[in-house]
């Protein structure tokens, strides 16, 4: 048996995204910036795609750009906001401390090229609160960039009420909503987004494609430069099997928002209440304001990596934010980011299932990581150091 | 893969996991803030290591580590086991990830440290420079390469 839970990672293509997608590699290859049919015919296509993917957000197709997945989307949205602020002496962006590295990185470049980034905090739960973000906005500030929902727990912002009051203010607001498109409903209008930032391969599309929705009349600066594709905003022969099969996926995934919410609601609280019955467990993150498929857990006095290594042995894919998961001497800096000790946080394991996943897994996933808790904890001098009253537990 | 099948073994199957009741040294190094802590327990008969067990916390490479180093220094004599190099486990460990190097360094600073406690409680002279203090985030004394 091998189970998939690591869909906030990547997510199985859709067996109908792939269908989609096949004619635009031998049949409809064209190029769609050529002027003759099969380019004309290629150009419909793109345009069709665009259209689909802005009326399932509530924009217009001018207001899509497509990029190579959401890391260039969230690269672009600040560096064009940067840019446009350094013109108007706006030189400070706030955004939060758990956010992807592809816009912590960002930050962190334009801190050495001398803009001033203010990293709110976010609460033990793993939320952010709207007054924080508006006591971090100053004069000066020409951004804010605020994940809709967070890739290692799950949880989901306040992103509407951080729109309303960034709006208010005047000041831009991007969203880095990868995690949420496909499985929450997006509207840019009712969440008063002036970018925000999707990726296919998270919704059952392909991977290395994605979007960023720019609001109308909101400057946007190309990161690549070249040809005048998408509106001279990013340069390179369109992906067309990829940005068709992204139109569909992003269709199929949001018509089926509501289903799948019921349906993976109840297993991810399955999941939690089972493994949250292993001692001295910590789940991290609100229980309520969470993606319908994530389950993020620390267990103390064991390491994470051994963890998914072991479950991987019993067929089990899931991950981990430990220190050796992620090739640095620190754990997620998510798991830090809510509080969490090094100690507890380099024991935490992330469960992320799709509609695809079935009851008798979820069983086996329970029955699966207790049996490896227990034998990872047999094993360490940290929980024998802990049993023994030698070390006091951390996680009550 | 990330890791040999030697490393898979000797994660999933650790050799001479436990502990020692009465051992006559006992070695621990790493810290939990790193993500790492090895407990290496030895049992010493006229020079010979009799008897080795071990307790890891860490990842993958870590257990697997501890678990080819107390193979290696089994039935071993003292002097011997202080010969052994992080070189060596991970040479018969068919070889680490670059960045997992330090935990063979833990297998052995754990054995050094297991055999510098023989050596305090039975009150033999030795050569300080030659052990660590434990503290291996901070550790400037190997190189991770
Ligand atoms: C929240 C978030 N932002 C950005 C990205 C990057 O997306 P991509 O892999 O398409 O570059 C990811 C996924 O890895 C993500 O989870």
């Amino acid at each position: 048996m091998r189970i998939y839970a690591d869909n906030a990672a990547t997510t199985k293509v859709s067996p109908k995204v792939i269908e989609v997608m096949l004619p635009y590699f031998d049949k409809v290859y064209g190029n769609p910036s050529s002027l003759h049919t099969r380019g004309q015919e290629a150009a419909e296509a793109l345009y069709e795609a665009r259209e689909k993917i802005a009326s399932l957000i509530g924009a217009e197709a001018r207001e899509i750009y497509f990029t190579s997945g959401g890391s260039e989307a969230d690269n672009q949205a600040i560096m064009s906001a940067a840019r446009a602020g350094a013109k108007k002496d706006k030189k400070h962006i706030v955004s939060t401390k758990f956010e992807h590295h592809a816009v912590l990185h960002t930050l962190k470049r334009l801190e050495r090229e001398g803009f001033e980034v203010t990293l709110v905090d976010v609460n033990e739960n793993g939320i952010v609160k709207a007054e924080d973000i508006e006591k971090a906005i100053k004069e000066d500030t020409c951004l804010v960039t605020v994940m809709f929902a967070n890739n290692e727990i799950g949880t989901i912002q306040p992103i509407a009420e951080i729109g309303a009051l960034c709006h208010e203010k005047g000041v831009l607001f991007h969203t880095d909503a990868v995690q949420a498109a496909g499985h929450l409903d997006l509207d840019v209008k009712a969440l008063s987004v002036d970018m925000l930032s999707a990726s296919a391969h998270k919704f059952h599309g392909p991977k290395g494609v994605g979007f960023l929705y720019c609001k109308r009349g909101v400057v946007l600066k190309p990161l690549i430069e070249g040809g005048a594709q998408e509106r001279g905003k990013r340069a390179g022969t369109e992906n067309i099997p990829s940005i068709m099969g992204m139109a569909v996926a992003l269709e199929e995934a949001t018509s089926k928002i509501k289903e799948n919410t019921e349906k993976l609601i109840p297993m991810r609280d399955k999941l939690i209440h089972g493994l949250e019955k292993i001692p001295h467990s910590r789940i991290n993150g609100d229980k309520e304001k969470r993606l319908p498929g994530n389950v993020n857990i620390c267990f103390e006095g064991i390491e994470g990596e051994s963890l998914l290594l072991l479950l991987d042995a019993k067929g089990i894919e899931a991950s981990s934010g430990s220190a050796c998961t992620s090739g640095s001497l620190d754990p997620s800096h998510v798991l830090l980011s809510i509080g969490l000790p090094h100690d507890v946080a380099h024991g935490s394991l992330r469960v992320t299932i799709s509609e695809e996943t079935t009851d008798e897994e979820i069983d086996y996933i329970i029955k699966s990581v207790g049996e490896v808790v227990e034998y990872l904890r047999g094993i360490s001098p940290v929980w024998e150091e802990l049993i023994k009253g030698k070390r006091e537990f951390i996680l009550k | 893969m990330l890791y040999s099948e030697k490393v898979m073994d000797h994660f999933t199957n650790p050799r001479n996991v436990g502990e020692i009741e009465n051992a006559d040294g006992i070695g621990e190094v790493g810290n939990v803030k790193c993500g790492d802590i090895m407990k290496i327990y030895i049992k010493v008969d006229k020079g010979i290591i009799t008897d080795v067990k071990f307790k890891t916390f860490g990842c993958g490479s870590a257990i697997a580590s501890s678990s080819m180093a107390t193979e290696m220094i089994k039935g071993k004599s003292i002097e011997d086991a202080l010969e052994l190099t992080n070189k060596a486990v991970v040479e018969a460990l068919d070889g680490l990830p670059a960045h997992k190097v330090h935990c063979s360094v833990l297998a052995e600073e754990a054995v050094k440290a297991a055999v510098k406690d023989y050596y305090d409680k039975n009150g033999i002279e030795y050569d300080e420079t030659k052990f660590c203090d434990g503290d291996c985030c901070h550790c400037s004394k190997h190189s991770e390469e």
